[in-house]
């Protein structure tokens, strides 16, 4: 019995290992953006940096202004006074501040709404992309990018690129991507605190129904319900 | 107290039906791990009620706003989130548990006779479980939603002449759209669920008339002591409740260990392409149902099309799922029990099982010349299976079966 357990589980891993393997192989190299859910730090300068450079033309519509200013430690006021740029209201989800009419004059597309990038394409795909732009003059704003080929948008963080340290660069792409991944799931936040209680409950929960059951069944072994004859 | 229980037995057979079915319900003191797994369906049938009934209260089945529905619930309803999870988790594992059970049923000879009108209620009743699982995973309204609705859906315009026309009854419309949405909520949430609890009652019936198999394929109730209890059986309650009791809350800490740490698992259980809401305009690269129906997504795709028809994919796609029913008729062996058969059957249920998980796994993958050739050989090992099972549940050696359960 425990062969047939064990056959059968062992193949269920290596199929595990295997889809994992094929589903990561798809095209373009991805560099590791190796973020941390956890830094706070990280993830305020990544609300920042996401504010000043990417709401001007792309919403995260399933976000409010003060979820993430409750999620991340940022004062109300300040977020109302130095963070939001296209709402009245804290309790806003956030839109772009750029017109979808003149999006298509511009850009040619609208540009999309960030709310689940990092679900859908992961956060490694966030990361390589921002910093895969390089030049090419036939492209409209006289960039194009190595991991989504003639992407439509222009390259936003040229300046930073240009003006700060490849650490430093990095880390500021990082801190995006960290946040777009805090956006797609908030609760990425709280869920592996809850989840380690409720997993204590239930070992708890565990040791004490194994004693039940040992109890109740001493009869099955010894008592009456004993093996008869 | 005694008053009371008076007072309703005289109106309803209350004492009679706790007795029957757990505290006088004589159960094989034999079961082993393998019999975990009928409780635990109840147990995922009940959290996927519960949990579906708060969804239900939030979600929206409008395709124009069901998309960002399921959304507002992980973000904005009082842990939405967290019955989300629950209910995407409970689908998978929903069907971790019953492709256990079955499998049990497959180790022990659960099937064979007298036990063949479980076998038959518990097939029907898988088969309307991947219905209920299609149908819900259409409603998040996501990519892997629509473009997986749409494969499956056109699989019915395969038949000749009514296929048109059936495929115009599902849809309600000419394409995959707001009314197959509608639809497919309301069978989700009130039709094919009711038809599950019912089947689940029919199957436990049926199952405490003819009383349980066990590991040792030895029937209980031939060996009745004075007093006529089965001397091989203990009360289902409370022995084998408290005993159920610990496989539940190993279960949960499995359950809630994805629940909370990995409620994706990689893919497996949410697909990333889902959290991009559905667009008519846009096919994804790859489309794959999610792993429980891929081994006869597989089997669907092995058969090539003929006369420009998809219809023998389709066929064959059937035949795979409602060849199961058959297996109590095909299985020829005196013995029930894996412990107890001979060695060609050992053979042929190891190759069986390293069959489906081959097929489930192609399933997943787009589709390469290698691929298309693994998955009709496995397709040809699956049926061969049932084919040939009368045979080789008839040759070689079985040990003897012993006149009472033994203990382990």
């Amino acid at each position: 019995m425990k062969t047939l357990l064990n056959t059968t589980l062992s193949a269920v891993a290596a199929m595990v290992i295997s889809f994992n393997a094929a589903a990561s192989g798809a095209g373009v190299h991805l560099d590791h953006a190796n973020t941390d859910i956890t830094d706070e730090a990280s993830l305020q300068r990544g609300a920042q940096s996401f504010m000043n450079y990417c709401s001007g033309c792309h919403s995260i519509e399933l976000m409010r202004y003060n979820r993430i200013a409750k999620d991340l430690n940022i004062d109300e006021a300040d977020m109302a006074k130095n963070l939001m740029f296209n709402a009245e209201k804290t309790g806003s989800t956030i839109f772009s501040s750029m017109p979808d009419k003149g999006a298509k004059e511009w850009f040619g597309t609208t540009p999309p709404d960030l709310s689940l990038t990092a679900r859908a394409r992961g956060t490694d795909w966030i990361y390589t992309y921002l910093k895969g732009f390089y030049a090419d003059d036939t492209r409209p704003y006289g960039v194009n990018n190595h991991v989504l080929e003639n992407a439509s948008m222009p390259d936003v963080l040229w300046q930073s690129k240009q003006d700060k340290s490849e650490q430093d660069f990095n880390q500021e792409v990082r801190d995006i991507t960290n946040f777009l991944d805090y956006v797609s799931e908030p609760v990425k936040l709280i869920r592996y605190e809850i989840g380690v209680k409720v997993l204590g409950f239930l070992f708890i929960l565990f040791i004490l129904s194994y004693l039940l059951k040992k109890e109740y069944w001493k009869d099955v072994k010894y008592g009456k319900w004993r093996a008869k004859d | 107290m005694d008053n009371n229980k008076n007072w309703i037995d005289q109106r309803f057979p209350l004492t009679k039906v706790w007795n029957e079915h757990l505290a006088e319900y004589y159960t094989p003191r034999n079961f082993n791990f393998w019999y975990f797994f009928g409780s635990l369906a109840i147990l995922v049938l009940v959290i996927q009620i519960l949990t579906g009934i708060f969804l239900t209260m939030h979600f929206k089945p409008d395709a124009a706003l069901a998309f960002n529905s399921v959304e507002y619930i992980m973000r904005d309803v009082d842990w939405g989130w967290l019955i989300r999870y629950i209910h995407s988790t409970g689908a998978s594992a929903f069907f971790v548990v019953i492709y256990l059970h079955m499998y049990r049923g497959l180790l022990y000879g659960s099937y064979k006779a007298p036990r063949e009108l479980i076998w038959i209620l518990g097939m029907v009743l898988y088969i309307a479980l991947m219905a209920e699982a299609f149908m819900g995973y259409v409603l998040p309204w996501g990519q892997m939603s629509y473009w997986g609705a749409k494969v499956i859906i056109n699989l019915f315009g395969s038949f000749p002449i009514v296929g048109e026309l059936i495929l115009e009854f599902i849809l309600g419309d000419y394409a995959v759209g707001d009314p197959v949405l509608n639809r497919f909520f309301s069978l989700h949430v009130i039709a094919i669920p009711l038809i599950l609890v019912i089947l689940v009652f029919l199957h436990i019936v049926a199952l405490h008339t003819v009383g349980s198999n066990n590991p040792d394929g030895v029937e209980i109730k031939q060996n009745k002591d004075k007093n006529g209890i089965p001397k091989d059986g203990i009360p289902f309650h409370p022995y084998y409740s408290v005993k159920d009791i610990v496989g539940v809350v190993v279960f949960l800490m499995i359950f809630t260990s994805i629940v909370f740490f990995a409620p994706a698992l990689g893919g497996y259980f949410l697909e990333a392409p889902n959290f991009v809401e559905a667009n008519p305009l846009k096919t994804p690269d790859h489309i794959a149902p999610l792993w429980y129906l891929t081994p006869f997504y597989s089997v669907l795709r092995a058969i090539p099309p003929m006369f420009g028809s998809q219809l023998p994919g389709v066929l064959a796609m059937f035949a795979a799922l409602l060849i199961l029913i058959a297996l109590p008729w095909l299985d020829r062996s005196k013995v029930k029990s894996i412990r107890y058969r001979s060695w060609p059957y050992k053979v042929a249920l190891t190759i069986f099982v390293i069959t489906f998980i081959v097929l489930g796994w192609l399933g997943m993958q787009a589709v390469t010349p290698l691929y298309s050739l693994m998955a009709q050989v496995f397709t040809a090992l699956y049926f061969a299976f049932f084919i040939l099972m009368p045979w080789f549940t008839s040759v070689g050696k079985t040990k003897p079966v012993p006149e009472r359960t033994t203990e382990h």
